[in-house]
């Protein structure tokens, strides 16, 4: 992975996944380390994601890295209409490593064609967020001791959210049993289920959560969003049915993780927060931990690390 | 010289230097003569069409005098009509004749069915995996990933 851009989730194979969160694991126990100060980040977000960016711009920062970049594309020369070209070559002539977001699909792929350095993928359009699935990983190792033999539910809108099509399959390098639960318009596309049938994996499907709830080990929750659905009517019937509640977690097993890829709107009511079973803020944390992880792969100073 | 041809057979003459493409599905020959711009060539051309094949059934055939074809136009052609043969003619001798066949990448010639990928925002060359999956060709973009069905196929 070393000098290397990360793009998508399927440039990963199995053994880098437990190279990146064995590495995250060191900076769990120790994320302030001078092992990148002699280097420089950019972060070039063509569209707002303050979540991510501060995520990245807190992981390098803690390594000791200096930060460039630019948060609004309206504020930079790409309103100009410089191409994504001349942006990307500008900015490796100041920087070691780009971390880019952008609103179309391909575009960090493109990207990592033209630069001289390592491009890391933030996101481009709905198609890849490879760093939310490492941290998703992550978290899911973390609070379950494996990855292997798990029961994994997915909530909500299977069919666009570009999160879990990416989980989904880095979990089928791991002998998961997924349980989909959505309304079913928003069904996960068989182009996903695939993979899953290729790993002779077994899925489930249901429309309801409550009876699923009792046999799984991570419930990760999604968005529904309503301009998802041609008829206001047919989301205002079914929204309901994925809102997770604090009560319909008194059956849950007990090492069961309620996760999800944040902002959360109101499909965790708040008084699933204070149940030790929630566990999305600190997923959020880890995001911290496998960027720095990512960043110190990719720049070749994974043998600084202490652990 | 080329045989004087039957009554039943085809009713167009032999060339003595240029391109035939032959076995193309009736009807892609309208597709296949739009890809290649031979409606806007000054090349002497012949399009026969529904005519009776041993192999096909029906089958079109096109002949093109004084044009070879570049890897890039006999990819178009492949996309359109993967039955199709390529004859090279010179000096009424077939120097070479095989059947198309469509290439692992497909670069520049395709438009990525996607609107939101980058290839249709700036102006970068298109990359795509051909993915052949159950006698269903889908073109697998190298930049956005997302597959673009052979009936959406659209040239650059």
């Amino acid at each position: 992975m070393k000098n290397k851009s990360l793009i998508s989730i399927h440039d990963i194979t199995k053994v880098d996944y437990d190279r990146v969160l064995d590495l995250a694991e060191k900076f769990e126990k120790n994320p302030k380390q001078d092992i990148l100060n002699n280097w420089v980040v950019a972060t070039l977000f063509f569209e707002p994601s303050t979540r991510t960016r501060l995520s990245f711009e807190s992981a390098a920062s803690q390594l000791g890295a200096r930060v460039i970049g630019f948060s609004d594309a309206s504020t930079s020369s790409v309103k100009k209409g410089e191409t994504l070209k001349d942006t990307i070559l500008t900015v490796s002539n100041y920087s070691d490593i780009i971390v880019m977001r952008h609103p179309r699909e391909g575009s960090a792929r493109y990207a990592s064609e033209v630069s001289p350095v390592p491009i890391i993928n933030a996101g481009d359009g709905a198609n890849q967020h490879p760093t939310q699935c490492l941290l998703d990983l992550y978290s899911i190792r973390k609070t379950q001791k494996k990855l292997d033999d798990l029961h994994i539910a997915f909530v909500g809108d299977l069919k666009y959210g570009r999160t879990v099509h990416s989980l989904v399959q880095a979990l089928t390098n791991y002998k998961t049993t997924f349980h989909l639960i959505s309304p079913v318009e928003l069904k996960l596309p068989s182009s996903v289920k695939q993979f899953i049938k290729d790993k002779n994996l077994e899925y489930y499907q249901y429309t309801e959560m409550d009876q699923v709830i009792p046999k799984v080990d991570i419930l990760y929750m999604t968005r529904i969003q309503q301009e998802r659905f041609a008829d206001p009517l047919e989301y205002e019937r079914v929204k309901g049915a994925y809102i997770l509640r604090e009560n319909m977690l008194s059956d849950a097993k007990k090492n069961l993780r309620v996760m999800h890829p944040l902002p959360r709107v109101n499909e965790i009511t708040e008084d699933v927060d204070d149940n030790p079973k929630a566990y999305y803020f600190q997923q959020a944390q880890n995001g911290v931990y496998v960027r720095q992880a990512l960043l110190t792969i990719i720049l070749g100073e994974e043998k600084k690390v202490k652990s | 010289m080329a045989k004087q041809e039957k009554r039943t057979e085809l009713k167009v003459s032999a060339i003595e230097n240029g391109t035939v493409i032959d076995h193309i599905p009736p009807q892609s020959v309208f597709q296949v003569i739009n890809i290649l711009g031979l409606n806007k060539v000054s090349n002497q051309i012949m399009v026969g069409t529904n005519l009776d094949s041993h192999k096909h059934g029906k089958k079109g055939i096109i002949k093109v005098s004084k044009k070879y074809f570049e890897s890039e136009e006999i990819n178009k052609i492949a996309l359109v009509a993967p039955t199709a043969t390529l004859i090279v003619i010179k000096d009424y001798t077939v120097v070479y004749k095989a059947k198309v066949e469509i290439p692992e990448r497909i670069r520049k010639i395709v438009k990525c069915i996607n609107p939101n990928c980058i290839t249709n925002a700036e102006n970068i060359p298109t990359n795509f995996t051909v993915v052949e999956k159950e006698d269903e060709l889908r073109l697998h973009c190298n930049y956005c990933e997302k597959y673009t069905k052979k009936e959406n196929i659209r040239f650059i």
